[in-house]
């Protein structure tokens, strides 16, 4: 092994600072203004002196639209992520116990589905959805997206957790009476849990920031919020102390880390 | 026994039925719609049923079109300069800082934040810290005496704002792949350098550059899959201005069918955009295959040796 010298621990350690502070800036720059009145938020010389406020956050918090959305996000969010790990890990299940389709089948259709830019989804989803299915509008027409969406990742991921049960506790399941829907639910699942927290937190997230299919997808009453922020935006005037302190109180990057 | 043996036979169809069933009606069904509708001049508002068979003539209007030009260019411009950056940048940071890490798992932690945020709130805090009069880099600019600068509402300094926002968001992704394929690089090989009198130059160019490639590849690769994917950061700062500037061609497939209404054309802008995008994956997916092929040939051999 190399030794370091002591200089150099320092300077290293030094650089590792500086880019953590870049990484969390615009993340504290969000915070704190999210604490500022407007007047502190147009000063054009302090950043760092102000007097903190809590007074966006109440105006937001005491907002019965941005209650109402956050309860949207919220619902399509469990939904979704709930819908797609029962149907996720059954599929997953099923191709890796079954031997149906090989692996790189099944990796190179999630990575074909990976690769899909949301734009491109757009067109088609909002038409069959409005014309088609009649879902227009309405939350359950997000969460099938978003189940849809999430799904060939979900099923990749638990398939390598499922390959790790050892077959022989099915077996013994089998042996003593069980049909393959009980060895499923009653022993299978239980042993991925890990697995299934993993693919609980990246569909729930992805459900939870997802943007451009909510935009085409919802209206008045079915916005999520992400939809709601960006629709604070307007040309002039915008109020960035309420903005933050929306994102602030919504955002889910606390949660998974 | 005989419902249990129609069990037996059915089970996997019935576990993998509601998955599949879901991934047709909501996935492979709409993109099947959209080549379909891609042939079509169909506008919002009017039905389906209604609308003009078209042939190609979308597409050859795209491919004269000067807007679709300049945001080819734009999403070209902007996804080759975003990886590039992120990568010198990612692997460079990760060359000099490969040791052991007191409290690594702190600053991974860190550098992950910026890739957990919501994209829409990425796009909203830059663009607070780009306005003009009070954010943070223009008052910085005056406070030192220099001259601020116009970011995201000069067509010149448009572009690269919004680069730089992405460099910010995603070069730790690349950094601590980076760092984690430079950690488990045979030291065998790095010591027989060493010995061998080799500079530390020498053996990041000889060595350790080549060794890490098959994962520098697919790190490229899978960011410049999430390059053209990018919509919301930039729909939230600039909203594709000032001009076409910033229009990347997924936020000009957004604003042909939702701004000016022609599904049809939208539908075959998106095809466009998905026939880039799958090359791409494509290159990705045949290339971590041969070099499966070839690892385990060189592991055949020495197991052979």
């Amino acid at each position: 092994m190399k030794e370091y010298s002591r200089t150099n621990t320092a300077v290293f350690y030094l650089i590792l600072i500086c880019l953590s502070l870049m990484s969390l800036g615009p993340i504290v720059l969000m915070l704190l203004t999210s604490l500022k009145l407007k007047v502190d938020i147009f000063n054009e010389v302090s950043t760092f002196i102000f007097m903190p406020t809590l007074k966006n956050y109440s105006s937001v918090l005491h907002d019965p639209s941005l209650m109402r959305y956050l309860g949207n996000s919220l619902y399509v969010g469990l939904i979704s992520t709930l819908l797609t790990l029962v149907m996720g890990c059954m599929a997953a299940y099923a191709i890796v116990r079954f031997r149906f389709m090989g692996r790189d089948a099944v990796s190179l259709t999630t990575l074909l589905m990976r690769m899909i830019p949301p734009a491109v989804l757009t067109v088609p989803v909002f038409a069959i959805w409005t014309f088609q299915y009649q879902l227009g509008n309405n939350l359950h027409g997000l969460i099938l997206v978003y189940v849809a969406i999430n799904l060939p990742f979900v099923i990749w991921i638990l398939q390598s957790f499922i390959e790790q049960v050892p077959i022989q506790l099915e077996e013994a399941a089998r042996v003593d009476g069980a049909n393959p829907f009980q060895v499923f639910f009653l022993v299978v699942l239980p042993v991925i849990k890990p697995g299934l927290a993993a693919a609980a937190i990246f569909t729930f997230r992805i459900a939870w920031n997802e943007f451009i299919l909510a935009l085409v997808l919802t209206n008045r009453a079915t916005r999520t919020t992400p939809v709601h922020i960006s629709l604070f935006l307007t040309e002039h005037n915008i109020d960035w102390g309420q903005i933050m302190a929306m994102v602030r109180s919504t955002s889910s990057e606390r949660s998974e880390t | 026994m005989k419902p249990t043996r129609f069990l037996n036979r059915a089970t996997p169809y019935l576990f993998l039925a509601p998955a599949g069933i879901i991934l047709l009606f909501a996935l492979l069904y709409p993109i099947g719609y959209l080549t379909m509708a891609s042939f079509f001049d169909w506008r919002m508002g009017t039905p389906f049923a209604d609308a003009v068979f078209y042939g190609f003539k979308n597409y050859a209007w795209i491919l004269n079109d000067p807007n679709f030009h300049e945001s080819f260019m734009v999403t070209i411009t902007f996804a080759s300069t975003v990886v590039v950056l992120e990568m010198v940048i990612g692997v460079g940071l990760a060359l000099m800082l490969e040791r052991p890490i007191r409290g690594m798992s702190v600053f991974r932690t860190i550098f992950i934040l910026p890739m957990m945020i919501a994209p829409i709130v990425v796009g909203l805090v830059w663009r607070y810290m780009y306005n003009p009069q009070f954010g943070i880099f223009n008052k910085t600019l005056k406070k030192w005496g220099f001259e601020p600068i116009p970011w995201l509402s000069s067509p010149d300094w448009a572009l690269p704002s919004v680069i730089i926002a992405d460099i910010w968001q995603w070069t730790p992704f690349i950094f601590i792949l980076s760092l984690a394929a430079l950690q488990s690089l045979p030291r065998s090989s790095l010591e027989a350098a060493r010995i061998d009198g080799a500079s530390e130059w020498q053996q990041i160019i000889y060595i350790k550059i080549p060794l890490m490639m098959p994962v520098l590849v697919v790190a490229a690769l899978l960011r410049m899959i999430d390059a053209f994917k990018v919509l919301e950061v930039i729909f939230i700062m600039t909203n594709g201005g000032p001009g076409l500037s910033t229009e990347i061609m997924s936020l000009q497939i957004y604003k042909t069918a939702f701004v000016s209404w022609e599904l049809g054309r939208a539908a075959a802008l998106s095809n466009i955009l998905l026939v880039i995008v799958l090359v791409i994956t494509l290159t990705m997916f045949l290339y971590t295959k041969a070099r499966d092929a070839r690892m385990a040939r060189i592991q055949a051999a020495v197991e052979q040796y």
